[in-house]
């Protein structure tokens, strides 16, 4: 398995990340390449939940004295031991946890006693409704940048996008969304500087209230989705034929639109699908940030309260989320380079 | 690393300003006028002579704050990247150079590491594990190492195959002696401007699970934990919180100016068909 690529914006990565494992496909139809990377995908999430029970359960320091502090007694010690199953050795409370989590039940937070399936679907939901509004915006505008940095390569409106872009990369989350906060709810009152939403707002005010938080995400992964679709584009440029087209006098911008844009797609697909974990990232953060009743501030929430089960639930939904979107990333960039479907 | 490309005037900027963050960091008892921990004023006072960015949440001076957390701020980012480098270099060029199972296992582990978001790898870790400093820069370390692998099994890989590391194979020399004196050498530009990039996420990581709570603990506070202290001013109109984050912004931005101007040299070689 290749595993999904997954960098904090190197540029030079873009060399070094291939975008399918060299597999032998025997029918090279699309069918048995999509069927093959849902299994590995699978496989995949079943070691992830591995590392993260082991992350939790094996690691030094017990679980139920990390949740009580170093104050408690022994008594109130035992008995979350007990109502944890801590008792048992770690392997069956693996495949114990495993099995109750593939049927969909994560057991019950320990803090407030809620089922935890429960509570997630809905936060769940609002994460991958704030993640897909950010998306939706920034994809194509950094996309259009990353061609426009390479249209106008080495001149001011280059370095202006670059200069603007590496800022971007540089700000925290945090301190981009507090300066949002600073502006559109603070100096002016033109925003709610709160995302809480209900299902029962409407529609439209939800997007409203979603519209800050949505910019700060757009802000986190614009930099390095433009960065790294200029990266991929320069290095089609780089190819002879693009030489060949220069020389054969074809004006620069169709030399960018036809030429090398078709072959720098897969390339930029694959940009695309490395950001998802700066968008994954990112949402944990602003959602913080904004109050937004989210799968990010369930977690972070729960990390302090150290309320194990549900740091596990959270942490195996965000992994498998992950692994989806690498694995939708990946299919979509065969579609568009046919080369991928014959492997060397 | 000789030949560096020649200096931009970002490149300077870049240089300085990283230059000035650690002078900071250094000298923080000279630069601080106040000790971290001393109530100077009311809460969230306006700058004054004696507080010159005004004082925070509790009324201590934010000023003299910002410089103490400068240092908390590099001496964590730097360690762990520091040991991210020791673990990451190392596996990375061993999995290069011997090839075979012990490339293939080192690489499908990282592989599986990184098939978590770091964040939420780091916050998993830290619902279980004591918050204490150590455990932090470890846990740091730990993630960036995976990164680290990454780019410097790729970089070993491609040198393994040239004709002067593989005499060297054949003139009998052992993989270590292969990985110091043959791939170290010439991997040294790449690796240092991965260091750099590693470094501004160090920081960046750090400010971001302190402001989450997460990282640095009271009563020692980073830079991120003063964002974290001084947030709810805010929607008050006070600015407190934005002073460390705009700290943390520009110093992240001069770490990548100077990443950039070291991969000038490998990165002007493409696309660089046109002038104009």
């Amino acid at each position: 398995m290749g595993g999904p690529p997954l960098a904090d914006g190197i540029d030079t990565e873009i060399q070094a990340m291939s975008p399918l494992p060299a597999q032998k496909t025997s029918g090279n139809s699309l069918w048995s390449l999509l069927v093959k990377r849902l299994l590995l995908g699978l496989l995949l999430l079943w070691a992830v939940s591995l590392v993260i029970f082991a992350g939790t359960q094996i690691l030094p320091g017990d679980v139920a004295t990390s949740m009580l502090g170093q104050q408690a007694t022994p008594e109130a010690v035992a008995s979350i031991r007990k109502e944890l199953g801590l008792e048992q050795p770690a392997p069956i409370r693996y495949v114990k946890w495993l099995g109750a989590a593939v049927t969909g039940d994560f057991g019950r937070s320990y803090s407030n006693r809620q089922d935890i399936a429960k509570s997630i679907a809905p936060r769940l939901k609002n994460t991958l409704l704030l993640a897909a509004m950010a998306a939706v915006i920034a994809v194509p505008l950094s996309i259009l940048l990353g061609i426009l940095s390479v249209l106008y390569n080495g001149t001011w409106v280059d370095r202006t996008i670059g200069l603007v872009t590496l800022s971007a990369i540089s700000l925290p989350e945090f301190f981009a969304g507090y300066l949002l906060i600073a502006y559109f709810s603070v100096a002016h009152f033109w925003l709610p500087s709160s995302a809480t939403v209900s299902d029962a707002m409407p529609i439209g005010q939800r997007l409203v209230v979603m519209l800050l938080p949505c910019l700060t995400l757009v802000l986190a992964v614009l930099g390095h989705m433009m960065r790294m679709t200029r990266a991929a584009l320069l290095n089609v440029m780089a190819s002879p034929y693009i030489e060949t087209a220069l020389l054969k006098g074809l004006p620069w911008w169709r030399i960018v639109w036809k030429h090398a844009l078709p072959n720098a797609l897969s390339p930029i697909i694959n940009v695309v699908a490395l950001n998802l974990a700066y968008l994954i990232v990112g949402v944990v953060v602003v959602e913080v940030i904004f109050v937004y009743p989210g799968m990010g501030q369930y977690l972070v929430d729960h990390v302090a309260k150290r309320d194990v089960p549900v740091v596990q639930a959270a942490g195996l939904v965000f992994a498998a989320v992950y692994i989806l979107l690498n694995i939708v990333a990946d299919m979509v960039s065969v579609l568009a380079n046919p080369r991928l479907r014959h492997p060397r | 690393m000789r030949n560096l490309p020649p200096l931009t005037p970002m490149a300077l900027i870049g240089l300085v300003g990283v230059a000035a963050f650690i002078v900071l960091a250094a000298f923080a008892p000279w630069f601080a006028p106040h000790p971290v921990s001393e109530v100077v004023g009311g809460v969230w006072d306006a700058p004054s002579a004696d507080a010159l960015l005004g004082t925070d949440n509790i009324g201590r001076d934010l000023f003299s704050r910002l410089v103490w957390g400068a240092r908390i701020t590099f001496v964590i980012a730097a360690l762990s990247t520091a040991i991210a480098f020791l673990i990451g270099v190392s596996l990375g060029f061993y999995a290069a150079v011997r090839r075979g199972w012990i490339d293939q296992i080192l690489s499908r582990l990282n592989d599986l590491m990184m098939a978590i978001p770091t964040l939420i790898f780091a916050l998993v870790v830290l619902a279980v594990l004591p918050k204490n400093m150590l455990v932090l820069v470890l846990v740091m370390a730990t993630l960036e190492a995976t990164r680290v692998f990454r780019v410097s099994r790729a970089i070993a890989a491609d040198l393994v195959g040239l004709d002067y590391v593989e005499v060297a194979r054949l003139r009998g020399e052992s993989w270590s002696w292969i990985i110091v004196r043959e791939i170290l050498p010439n991997a040294l530009s790449p690796l240092l401007a991965e260091l750099g990039l590693r470094f501004a996420f160090a920081i960046l990581f750090l400010s971001t699970l302190s402001f989450l709570g997460l990282g640095v603990q009271p009563p020692i506070a980073d830079w991120g934990s003063l964002v974290k202290e001084n947030k709810d001013g805010l929607l008050f109109g006070i600015f407190a919180a934005l002073i460390p984050g705009a700290a943390i912004a520009a110093l992240v931005i001069c770490v990548n100016l100077v990443v950039d101007w070291i991969l000038r040299k490998t990165t002007s070689l493409k696309g660089a068909r046109r002038n104009g």
